[in-house]
């Protein structure tokens, strides 16, 4: 294990909600870093719809999930914050009063004064494909990520999906494996135009195969597979040998760990105080879409909200000492030079 | 006001009344019917929204858009009659609409 990476704060969740609160936390002189298990930044904003409008951002009349989540880190950036992407928060262990060790599934850990959960809907995770029976394989031959591409070395690789993951893994992995062949249920694909014009070269010099249409049966032993079997959308059914399946069928939101850390949960739900957006656990923290109070909407301005009252109870833990002052951004010169204005 | 028909998937059928403008996917959470779960609210960002539009509704509903195409890939049991419910605008011509909700959502 290696060593401890030291914060006054960890948030957990880079959506728009925990990336606020670097903001609040930071005008308050609280140093922060991020885990999101996401490959980028903006959780649902920047996963589930980039490109669609926001139009009930107070102030700002129009802007899109991207949009949003480039500004925020336009506006958290004199505060410096550390991200870890790619890293689901596993395990939190009380060390102190408040204090907490905190470790993640890639084997890394952080001591914090304080945690603040911003996890919005839960961690995302693969959708598992609407074919029966698959859970049985899961753990054996059906894997929703590549961890190691020697594993598919030699394999009957079936591969399920019509975006850039599927399509990427198709071109990464077919020197290796044995046989690819991909399934989309329709010609039609969403990845980007050059990866499908690549993949189509290699279907029509017969070095691997695609298949229009959907899997509708799986055939194995144990966890292991044997065989697939694929509808075609002319009714055509296709049975292929199959011992390996990435199936890509984007990513869902589920509570994952966030369950095991010694919370109160309604309904998957943190509550907290709305004086503070504390949980029942001092020193921990739920602000966004995670929590839950009498009138919660889960809208971003409302995490917004939360992110700052939390801040004001946070840094009585960081800094015990300091006697904190109200002050407007706009007239504090203290607030100014921290934000690299004046 | 328009009549939506929405048949499960054992084939019972529940009628609802919705005002032209809405969508058949608004259409069915007000009327809490069973098997649309419309995660996303309607923004063509989830596909549990998916129902079968019937053989003789499908020109007056016409086809998918190129993101409804997209989404739809992350349905279950996908047709060529498939559409997001989110995605379908009620209009006058579309009184009397029959679209059958899946065995279940994606
Ligand atoms: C299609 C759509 C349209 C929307 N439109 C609007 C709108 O117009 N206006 C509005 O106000 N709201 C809208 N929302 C809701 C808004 O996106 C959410 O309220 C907002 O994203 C919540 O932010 P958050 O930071 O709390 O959580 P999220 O954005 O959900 O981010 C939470 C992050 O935490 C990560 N995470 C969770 N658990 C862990 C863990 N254990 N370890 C590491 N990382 C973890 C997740 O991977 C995720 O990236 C919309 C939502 C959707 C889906
Ligand atoms: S409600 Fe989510 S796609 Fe229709």
């Amino acid at each position: 294990m290696s060593e401890a990476i030291k914060t006054d704060v960890l948030i957990v969740g880079a959506g728009p909600c925990g990336l606020f609160a670097v903001f609040e936390l930071g005008l308050l002189d609280v140093k922060v870093h991020l885990v999101d298990i996401l490959d980028k930044i903006g959780g649902q904003c920047a996963e589930l719809y980039p490109e669609k409008p926001i139009y009930d951002i107070p102030g700002i009349p129009m802007i899109t999930g991207h949009g949003l989540t480039e500004s925020l880190l336009e506006q958290i950036k004199p505060f410096n914050p550390t991200f870890h992407l790619n890293e689901m928060i596993e395990t939190v262990e009380k060390i102190g009063d408040p204090g907490f060790r905190v470790t993640t599934d890639a084997g890394k850990v952080f001591e914090c004064k304080v945690l603040v959960v911003a996890a919005g809907g839960g961690s995302f995770q693969p959708k598992r494909p609407p074919v029966p029976g698959i859970e049985a394989y899961e753990g054996g031959s059906v894997h929703y990520a590549v961890r190691k591409m020697e594993e598919f070395r030699d394999k009957d690789l079936m591969i399920v999906g019509g975006g850039d993951s599927a399509l990427d893994w198709v071109l990464n992995l077919h020197p290796l494996a044995k046989r690819i062949t991909l399934v989309h249920r329709r010609d039609d694909f969403r990845a980007a135009p050059h990866s499908v014009e690549q993949m189509r070269a290699l279907v029509a010099s017969g070095q691997m195969d695609l298949l229009i249409g959907q899997v509708t049966a799986l055939e194995g032993e144990g966890n292991v597979l044997s065989a697939a079997t694929v509808k075609g959308n002319d009714g055509t059914v296709t049975k292929v040998a199959c011992n390996a399946m990435l199936p890509f069928f984007g990513l869902t939101m589920k509570l994952g760990p966030v369950a095991n850390w010694g919370l109160h949960l309604e309904n998957n739900l943190i509550p907290v105080d709305t004086g503070t957006f504390e949980t029942n656990v001092p020193g921990i923290f739920a602000i966004g879409d995670i929590n839950t109070y009498p009138g919660k909407l889960k809208l971003i301005l409302s995490g917004f909200h939360e992110g700052a009252l939390m801040a004001q109870k946070a840094v009585k833990y960081v800094y015990p000492d300091k006697r904190v002052v109200f002050q407007y951004t706009t007239s504090s010169s203290s607030l100014q030079k921290k934000l690299g204005v004046n | 006001m328009a009549k939506i028909n929405f048949v499960d998937h054992s084939g019972e059928t529940r009628t609802v009344e919705v005002e032209e403008g809405a969508t058949v996917m608004e259409a069915a959470i007000r009327n809490a019917v069973p098997g649309i779960e419309a995660e996303c609210g309607g923004a063509c960002a989830c596909a549990t929204c998916h129902v079968y539009v019937d053989e003789a509704w499908r020109d007056k509903t016409g086809a998918p858009t190129p993101m409804e195409e997209d989404m739809l890939d992350f349905g279950f049991d996908v047709r060529p009659n498939s559409r997001l419910s989110c995605q379908i605008k009620v209009t006058e011509e579309l009184d009397g609409l029959v679209v059958t909700v899946p065995e279940r959502q994606a």
